[in-house]
């Protein structure tokens, strides 16, 4: 339907998935799961405390598996989702779930596309079969797309052409990715949106929506057994498809540092970033992963992390400063970091100062106390992570739809404890002791009308 | 044919009963006299404390000081009795409690939540925020630079700026015609003995209301209240605020910004909370522009005609006035259309009023979604604050369904026709939008 989102891949974008990933990874769910003879995994998180459940179907396809040219396809066909299928009136979905008190959405990113909803519990089943219906029955026409495809390009002027900071994003993304797909927007760039025909849409969704490539994840107020049976019921009867082979994207080594640049008017706070590449849960090395984590954490999280001490609170250089990891999503993972300055402040000046803190720290290392804390918080966290009724629907969905495991999830709290001081360390000198090869971002005001004059005298 | 039928049968299938959910509000007094409302659920070890100081927002800054309770809530948490700022952020941080204050136009507000295993050390902090913040020279100049890059950002955002003008519009002589969080002159004018003051005259208990939600009884609750709330000073009673009406001039305001979308807000004057019609003029906003997808404004210019992405309504109904309010965005090109299709529906509402169909839809929808807002401590306890603000009773929650279900048809027709004023919506358009100026279509 309606307020679709997407994740696009900008700055605050992927500092708020580190967070809420590092935050609800750590929680023991107890999942109970079960596999349809289709292929359709189902999930269930017990959750009594009202009489509701959160219901989410996760495809595990995204933006990164479009036809080259046809960008914009997967979040499209999301948006058409909810129109009209063989036994439902266009509209009808949403109104059927309004009715009944239910709250729904979906979104689309470069790894998954998800639909969920939000109900009481004893109209889990009124959910479940229209999920059901339109994972196989869609039936698109003109009319419900043209309008659609209006509304998709109205999203993309109130997410990105009215936003420097994403239009930022956009032109940067192909400096960082040589190869992968990761490089063009989740929405779709303007002029390919408008080109996507009926037949592609209906092409990409026979392709992809399918049980055998869809999640089942049902939390709240209801028995494993009874998601299982209407699971069985509805989804049960829908036939596996043959899936297509997907590339598997390898990036071939950056050695220039890039630089990308934006001006605009619009823009009253400077602010820059760096990210490269780092090993994430789906590398070889993957224990790695959990060390990067508890780095970023020391390094970012919170008033007395060590960069915001430094440059924020001590040298009064940023009004912000911070570092990011994201280590699990299909394409490679990255760490990052961003900054911006005190009025008045050089932005380079700034910058020199992080890299200085990230060379004392790569030279001193991190102490044992910071790794204790970092490991308690978070730890800590994992239990509030409960305290939610969608929250553990997504953590186990999204996890899945990229290939981990429920064990990733519920063994998370015990791998992170597992994390010394030294495997923090090496990681540390092994990623950051030479920051060459990484993607350099600047977000500037524009340039004043004298500066401009002076240049071209 | 077949569809329709199908579709019908899908529905029939499974519309059941409005969803029955009830909870246990307790009013518990501490030995010191401090009240709360608790509400016990031992599903997990929290506690979340949400309170709020009544009239003492926004709507004490002097003149020339705006912005001083929204810069006092920034810094209350920056330091505090014997802990310098990080020593305070550490020690919040280090335990994963959650300590946070807010500004409003109405109120102060302020929001604790903490794993059971560290409450004590955390009602301690909250207290000594309370009583004893220290505002350090370091942490006043830091989020005061923070506060500062905030407003100048939001100068170049097209929605800010829609929503600033139209309130200044509405309230040119009163303070919700101020935002909450001032100017650039009006914040670097605000000095620390200002903040000192502030704290001194708002944090009083006459004007304090306490919810608290989590894995706490009403025995443990009684000395926690005292702990952290027991040595504020009485204060003044709160007495009621005068009633102030929005200037509506009904006409269109076009303010020039170089952005490719438009930004569009408007509101009309709107039902107080305490107005018997409130119920049956939330069931009339959903069925106009409150519904996300099922709304009238949703079907016409997003639906139909694939003008917008978002487009709502909302009862937006505050202390000394009160608003029917809502927001657009489109291109440039489909402004003026967007506007014209916003005041036909608005008027065909108001005229021809709406179905049974549609209100026997929004009722359902009310009812049944109301137990999906009690699913996370902290946000049942904000619930709780708000049900105390408006006074609306310890069963409010309750009964709430019930004022929803006794609503009808005629009730929503008769309100669209008493509060629906289509002449008086003032609508502000911040963009480039083609063929639309001031003061109406051109």
């Amino acid at each position: 339907m309606t307020f679709t989102k997407f994740c696009a891949r900008n700055f605050t974008g992927l500092l708020l998935l580190v967070l809420s990933v590092g935050l609800a990874q750590a929680a023991v769910f107890n999942p109970k799961t079960k596999t349809l003879e289709n292929g359709m995994q189902v999930v269930v998180v017990e959750n009594h405390r009202a009489p509701v459940v959160t219901n989410m179907v996760w495809y595990k396809v995204g933006a990164m598996d479009e036809p080259p040219g046809k960008s914009g396809l997967a979040h499209f066909l999301e948006h058409l989702m909810f129109k009209g299928t063989k036994n439902l009136a266009p509209g009808e979905f949403s109104a059927t779930v309004a009715r009944n008190g239910g709250t729904e959405n979906a979104f689309t990113t470069q790894d998954y596309t998800a639909y969920h909803q939000s109900i009481a519990s004893d109209r889990l089943e009124l959910v479940i079969k229209l999920e059901a219906e339109r994972m196989v029955n869609l039936r698109l026409t003109p009319e419900d797309i043209e309008p659609e495809r209006q509304v998709v390009l109205e999203e993309r002027r109130s997410r990105v052409e009215n936003n420097p900071g994403a239009r930022l994003s956009e032109q940067a993304m192909p400096a960082l990715y040589f190869n992968h797909p990761y490089r063009i927007p989740v929405i779709g760039w303007a002029h390919e949106i408008k080109g996507l025909s009926q037949q592609d849409i209906v092409d990409f969704y026979k392709t992809y929506y399918a049980p055998n490539n869809a999640i089942l994840v049902v939390a709240g107020d209801v028995k494993p057994e009874k998601v299982f049976a209407l699971a069985e019921k509805y989804f049960g009867p829908l036939p596996a498809v043959d899936l297509p082979e997907r590339p598997t994207w390898v990036e071939p080594p950056h050695e220039a540092d890039r630089e990308v640049t934006l001006r605009d008017a619009r823009v009253t706070q400077p602010s820059w970033s760096y990210r490269m590449f780092a090993p994430g849960y789906h590398s070889d090395d993957h224990k790695r992963g959990y060390a990067l984590e508890v780095l970023a954490d020391i390094l970012s999280s919170g008033s007395t992390s060590r960069l915001y001490r430094a440059l924020v609170v001590e040298q009064k250089l940023a009004t912000s400063a911070g570092a990011w990891y994201d280590p699990d999503q299909r394409g490679p993972a990255l760490f990052g970091f961003y900054l911006s300055p005190r009025e008045g402040t050089d932005i380079n000046a700034v910058k020199t100062a992080l890299w200085a803190e990230v060379d004392h720290l790569v030279k001193d290392g991190v102490t044992q106390d910071e790794v204790d804390r970092s490991i308690r918080r978070m730890q800590d966290n994992a239990v509030l992570a409960l305290d939610s009724l969608s929250r553990p629907a997504r953590t186990l969905g999204a996890a899945l739809a990229i290939g981990m495991t429920i064990d990733d999830v519920e063994n998370w709290p015990d791998r992170i404890s597992e994390v010394t001081l030294e495997d923090v360390n090496r990681a540390a000198r092994d990623l950051l002791s030479d920051h060459h090869g990484g993607l350099e971002t600047r977000l500037l005001p524009a340039e004043k009308a004298s500066s401009k004059k002076e240049k071209g005298a | 044919m077949t569809r329709i039928l199908a579709a019908l049968a899908l529905v029939v299938t499974f519309f059941s009963a409005p969803v029955a959910y009830a909870v246990d509000v307790q009013e518990v007094i501490s030995p010191g006299g401090i009240k709360a409302w608790l509400i016990e659920d031992s599903s997990l070890p929290v506690t979340a404390i949400e309170f709020t100081f009544r009239e003492h927002g926004a709507a004490l800054d002097p003149k020339g000081k705006e912005g001083l309770a929204d810069l006092t809530s920034s810094l209350i948490d920056e330091g505090a009795g014997d802990l310098d700022s990080q020593a305070f952020q550490g020690a919040l941080h280090d335990k994963s409690m959650r300590l946070s204050f807010y500004a409003g136009q109405d109120g102060f507000g302020g929001s604790f939540y903490s794993l059971n295993r560290y409450r004590d050390e955390g009602l301690d902090m909250l207290h000594l925020a309370l009583t004893n913040p220290r505002f350090d020279a370091e942490p006043v100049d830091r989020i005061r630079s923070q506060v500062l890059v905030g407003l100048k950002q939001r100068q170049t955002d097209p929605n800010f700026i829609a929503h600033k003008t139209l309130m200044a519009q509405l309230f040119p002589d009163h303070r919700y015609g101020r935002s909450t969080d001032g100017t650039p002159e009006s914040v670097s004018a605000i000095t620390v003995d200002d903040m000192r003051d502030f704290t001194r005259r708002a944090f009083t208990r006459k004007s304090l209301i306490v919810a608290v939600v989590g894995a706490v009884t009403a025995d443990e609750l009684g000395p926690m209240l005292d702990r952290v709330f027991g040595d504020l000073p009485e204060g003044k009673p709160v007495v009621d605020t005068a009633k102030t009406d929005p200037v509506l001039s009904g006409g269109l305001t076009v303010v020039d910004m170089d952005v490719p979308q438009s930004a569009i807000n408007f509101a009309q004057a709107g039902p107080d909370r305490s107005d018997p019609d409130f119920y049956a003029a939330t069931v009339l906003n959903y069925i106009l522009g409150g519904g996300g997808f099922s709304s009238r404004l949703t079907d016409e210019i997003r639906e139909k005609r694939g003008l917008v992405y978002s487009v709502y309504s909302s009862l937006y109904p505050r202390d000394e006035a009160s608003l029917w309010f809502g927001g657009a965005a489109t291109r440039n090109a489909k402004a003026k259309e967007t506007v014209t299709v916003l005041r036909d529906q608005w008027r065909e509402v108001a005229e021809k009023g709406v179905t049974a169909e549609e209100v026997k839809n929004a009722k359902t929808y009310l009812t049944g979604s109301y137990p999906l807002s009690f699913t996370n401590t902290s946000h049942i306890a904000s619930i709780l604050v708000g049900i105390q603000r408006e006074d609306l009773g310890i069963d409010y929650i309750n009964r709430r369904n019930n004022l929803i279900e006794a609503v009808t048809p005629g009730d929503v027709n008769r309100v669209a026709k008493k509060f629906l004023t289509p002449d008086k919506l003032s609508i502000v358009v911040v963009g480039r939008p083609d063929g639309l100026s001031t003061d109406g279509p051109s």
